[in-house]
């Protein structure tokens, strides 16, 4: 193994069809047209010495260290800026270049301290690789001259430091900002040698605008700005390509190491996904995986009050199946379960559902999904025949209107929100449909054109009413309807949407938005050329998730905005691989592919491979498991890598379902809160530590690599084998992930191209990938629907029955930030805490001031199942008689408020929708207090831990 | 379980369905708790049914009388402390 060197192109590549030739240095080149000078030699294998310029960056022209000679032309171009012609003859190497570029270099240096030996980028550092290249031997104007040494650093950042005295003034770290990020948080301050780089106004980086992304890091070719992690430990010596276990975007990395230690994790230029670029979490946030909390050793204990007792992996796993089976014994087959994650591997998930199905003898398995996109399964399997977003990330570059609901790119899919900028900054517009003023509606050269701050609970009337607009005011795309829709059902829909009580001025009473701006939005999104869909959880959490799904759909086929790019229907994806746990089979109703389990073809294909005669009755869904544990006829369940107590709903409610179970075993890297009711700890790997696959939002199936041994001993799939083993399943002798995406794909219709030997070969693949599409399928949909033709589905509106009133005024919704990550369980153990330590309550100032509320104080938030207290954040981004949190720490428990209320068709929980009331308060709820008692209680672990 | 979440979540079906004339609605509500629900919980609803249906809408009261009865066994209840303090 080594260290993966990325090409540097100089320049980004053209788009251009049209090709050019010239000659480099007596060798022919053919490039698309306006590709750089300094490209097209990289291209013919030569490299042009330069500074200011890198392929991630329009090109700048001020180091003029890339200097060429071009026959017929005067002077010495930049060949940085300047483009390819036809017939062109460069040299790039000649007497006089050589000359002017040591000039260039020694300017360079003498304003550079020499400290190259102990410098954290020796060895990585690009003005080192110029003196060399150039040939620096002698410093005409000394060495001694500034060096910049006493200049203060800055090292607010927890993750980078910026050190100005090796600051070559090139901007690349301000373009970076501005070109990759969007950000705009650095400038470059004062001029000629006085001139520096300076973020936010002048102020240390960690109180500026910046989001640590870690562009103008990656950026830098010094050591100026450079990360923490290698100043203290050294540089990289090998490196392996991996992907993000964050959010849904799916990042490419590369896991720079130093033995099995990580050193930094560097965002891969070749990752489908991300294109190079990175956020807060996966470039920074990975040191959770060696935090002293994380439990390495199996543990059991007979009652949850018990103190843990540390195990052998073979005493854990015994004792898990065989209260399993006495479980089974004495209240029947369907009386234990499985959840999956959506942050474990498409392996691991699809052999937990596995485990269940073949193990289990019963169809009890979920995933997490359940409680995030699982209307969106349901609604786009309904309208297109598929359960999956339509669309590439790609796409988005040719999209020239956004409609962005219930989502918040910038702080949930942070790489994705960049590319979106950018493309808004190209002149795309942006209409928001969100109760928050999200970032996006206004930050610097982004403004939403149309922002509907609806009232939570009323996105199916807002969506239903831009179908009205488009229907009364004849901007259906009539030919795309025709020939893809079903005809009968177009005109059911249409006739019901048009009616007036679904016009934007009945609904404007309902929703709260003036008709005007659904009329206005409703005509943008029909008639301004490529118009897309992101939506978010903002759509699904509601307990009309799965209509608000169906009315998105039936818009896109409405205005023929779907089957080809800059299109379509985008359910952006909360966690890493939550499509991948939907594909994988670990729903109740379904198996891999979105198979019913009534389906006698689907089930006799498992059958066959498993050995075993397959339940063809759906199992319990995660809701339904906990009413059923409550109900006593549910008593054990296997969880991996999820925290259903603090993440689901109406955290008594859940308590009370897990204090009835007899046997919870909780998969996880750290004693999460639902741990708190196990009975058996199965401590699981980081996704530093096996091997595997995650799919992202855009159905792209990118490898996960272990880079170092599993510090627990066994990665999370092993653990599944070894208790499947003991339960006596046959055919789970694996001895490589790699085998279980082979059976994967020879069971999966959509996934039968898929293995490891592609993705090694072509880096990720988007499904369906098969005989059909051997490479798989960026956009969806495109000759015809995966169902034939599309379906237009009538979106009653159904008011939600969790109503404000006078004891509960105001509602409440909840997101996430950038730094953190849904529970926090990861995010919590790194410096992400520096940017948000706790959940606060955003509150609008007249609601504030009515009820005494300053900002900062302490306050109250109550709903009809409990109440937890938080400090306020007083802010007009939420309207009036909505309030806003996050979700992110335990001791705020957020969901000890959220209620029971979900999705008709699919049970997903009304996260979105809380009446609640707000008032002044002076320390924690009873709630609260209780369970931090009960916290410390269920989480001690015996002394004398037995080896 | 608890015949009341069952009712509501079954009227809930009911009411996305309720557009579609009544015939299409009692289907389509069937076939959506036969897909969905697992044997438990449309033992349930069906004994629920079977004793009046009090609080079931009239499509759905129909379409819960046309469930096939489910296949497999059903699991026992026994235990459990239906509670909701620590
Ligand atoms: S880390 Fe990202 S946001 Fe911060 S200054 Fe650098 S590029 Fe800008
Ligand atoms: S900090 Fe780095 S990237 Fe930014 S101007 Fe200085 S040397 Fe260039
Ligand atoms: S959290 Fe999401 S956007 Fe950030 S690096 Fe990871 S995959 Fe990319
Ligand atoms: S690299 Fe071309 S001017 Fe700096």
């Amino acid at each position: 193994m080594s260290l993966i060197h990325e090409t540097d192109h100089g320049t980004p590549p053209s788009k251009a069809t049209t090709s050019v030739t010239l000659r480099v240095d007596g060798i022919d080149v053919t490039v698309p047209e306006g590709t750089s000078v300094m490209r097209a030699a990289m291209d013919a294998g030569i490299k042009v010495p330069k500074l200011c310029a890198t392929d991630s960056l329009a090109a700048f022209g001020s180091c003029r260290l890339c200097l060429v000679e071009i026959e017929g032309r005067a002077g010495t171009p930049a060949s940085c800026t300047t483009p390819v012609a036809p017939g062109m003859v460069v040299s790039t190497q000649t007497e006089r270049l050589k000359k002017l570029r040591r000039g260039v270099m020694e300017l360079y240096i003498s304003d550079h301290p020499l400290d190259c030996l102990t410098c954290a980028a020796n060895g990585d550092c690009e003005l080192q690789d110029m003196a060399g290249a150039v040939g620096l031997r002698e410093v005409r104007y000394g060495y001694v001259g500034e060096n910049h040494l006493d200049a203060a650093k800055d090292e607010s950042n927890p993750y980078f430091a910026f050190d100005p005295a090796k600051c070559i003034v090139c901007s690349r770290c301000v373009r970076a900002c501005e070109e990759v990020q969007g950000t705009f948080a650095l400038t470059i301050d004062g001029r000629g040698f006085e001139s520096k780089v300076a973020a936010g106004m002048d102020q240390p980086f960690l109180d500026s605008e910046c989001v640590s992304c870690g562009a103008c890091v990656q950026a830098c070719p010094t050591a100026t700005l450079m990360e923490k992690s290698v100043i203290d430990i050294g540089q990289p010596e090998h490196s392996v390509v991996t992907t993000c276990a964050y959010c849904g975007v799916g990042c490419s990395f590369k896991a720079e190491m130093r033995g099995t230690e990580v050193v930094r994790m560097v965002p891969y230029k070749d990752g489908h996904a991300n294109h190079g670029h990175s956020c807060v979490k996966g470039r920074f946030a990975w040191g959770y995986a060696t935090h002293r909390e994380r439990i390495l050793k199996p543990m059991v204990r007979e009652k949850i009050s018990d103190p843990w007792r540390e195990v052998s992996w073979a005493e854990a796993i015994g004792r898990v199946v065989s209260e399993f089976r006495r479980i089974q014994a004495q209240h029947g087959r369907g009386a234990i379960g499985g959840i999956t994650s959506s942050r474990c591997t498409n392996e691991e998930t699809f052999l937990i559902q596995k485990l269940v199905r073949a193990g289990f003898g019963n169809n009890n398995v979920d995933t997490c999904a359940r409680v995030c996109h699982s209307p969106t399964g349901y609604g786009l399997k309904t309208t297109f025949g598929t359960s999956a977003g339509t669309q590439d990330f790609d796409s988005v570059e040719h999209c020239d209107v956004m409609v962005v609901i219930g989502a918040n790119p910038t702080d949930g899919h942070p790489v994705f929100a960049s590319r979106m900028k950018k493309r808004l900054r190209e002149g795309a517009k942006l209409i928001v449909i969100d109760p928050r003023r999200i970032d996006m509606v206004r930050m610097p050269h982004v403004q939403a054109s149309h922002h509907l701050p609806l009232r939570p609970g009323t996105n199916v009337a807002v969506l239903t009413a831009l179908a009205h607009v488009i229907v009364t005011e004849g901007l259906v795309d009539e030919a795309f309807v025709r020939e893809r829709c079903e005809p009968d059902d177009f005109a059911a829909w249409a006739a019901f949407v048009a009616e007036e009580r679904n016009s934007p001025e009945a609904v404007a009473k309902i929703s709260g938005v003036p008709a005007e701006l659904i009329r206005g939005a409703a005509r943008l999104y029909a008639t301004g050329g490529n118009a897309a869909i992101y939506y978010g959880l903002g759509v699904t959490e509601h307990s009309q998730g799965t209509t608000a799904v169906m009315a998105i759909a039936n818009l896109a086929m409405a205005t023929g905005n779907i089957g080809r790019p800059g299109v379509g229907v985008n359910p952006l994806r909360g966690q890493n691989n939550v499509q991948g746990s939907c594909d994988m089979g670990s729903f109740p109703h379904e198996y891999s592919g979105y198979r019913h389990v009534s389906d006698d073809a689907t089930r006799a294909v498992f059958e066959t491979m498993w050995g075993v005669t397959l339940d063809h009755e759906p199992g319990l869904r995660i809701p339904n498991m906990l009413d059923a544990a409550v109900d006593g006829s549910f008593k054990g369940l296997y969880i991996q890598g999820e925290d259903i107590v603090q993440s689901d709903p109406d955290t008594q409610h859940v308590v009370a379902g897990f204090k009835a179970m007899e046997c919870v075993v909780v998969q996880d890297l750290f004693l999460n809160e639902t741990a708190n009711f196990a009975h058996v700890f199965l401590p699981g790997s980081s996704f530093l530590e096996k091997d595997g696959t995650f799919t992202n939002a855009e159905r792209r199936i990118n490898r996960v690599r272990k880079v170092m041994p599993p510090r627990n001993g066994l990665a999370d799939w092993e653990i599944t084998v070894a208790i499947a083993h003991a339960m006596g399943v046959a055919g789970m002798d694996y001895t490589h992930p790699s085998q279980i995406m082979d059976e994967i794909a020879r069971t999966t219709p959509t996934f039968t191209g898929v293995s490891y030997d592609k993705l090694d070969a072509v880096g990720s693949v988007q499904w369906p990938c098969n005989e059909a599409a051997p490479q798989g399928t960026p956009v969806m949909h495109a000759g015809g629907f995966v169902r034939g033709r599309g379906r237009f589905i009538i979106t009653e509106y159904v008011p939600t029955d969790e109503r404000t009133g006078p004891r509960f005024p105001l509602l409440l919704t909840s997101g996430r930030i950038l730094s953190q990550y849904n529970v926090g369980a990861q995010t919590r153990r790194t410096a992400n805490v520096m940017w948000h330590d706790q959940d606060l309550l955003e509150i609008h100032p007249h609601d504030a001031e009515q009820r005494g509320v300053r900002d900062g104080d302490w306050v109250r938030l109550a709903s009809r199942v409990g109440a937890t207290t938080l400090r306020a954040k007083v802010t007009d981004r939420v309207a009036p008689g909505v309030v806003y949190t996050t979700f992110h720490h335990p001791l705020t428990q957020t969901n000890v408020v959220t209620t029971q209320y979900s999705d008709w068709a699919t049970d997903c929980p009304e996260y979105k929708v809380t009446a609640v009331q707000v008032t002044p308060s002076n320390g924690p709820s009873d709630w609260q207090r209780e369970y931090r008692e009960l916290s410390v209680q269920n989480t001690r672990i015996a002394a004398d831990a037995a080896e | 379980m608890s015949p009341d979440k069952l009712v509501y979540m079954a009227n809930q079906i009911g009411k996305f369905f309720a557009h579609q004339g009544e015939a299409k609605a009692v289907a389509g509500i069937a076939d959506h708790i036969a897909k969905f629900w697992d044997p438990r919980m449309r033992a349930a609803i069906q004994a629920h049914a079977a004793s009046g249906g009090a609080g079931l809408d009239p499509p759905v009261l129909q379409a819960v009388m046309i469930l096939p009865t489910a296949g497999g066994e059903v699991p026992r209840r026994g235990g459990g402390e239906p509670t909701r303090s620590l």
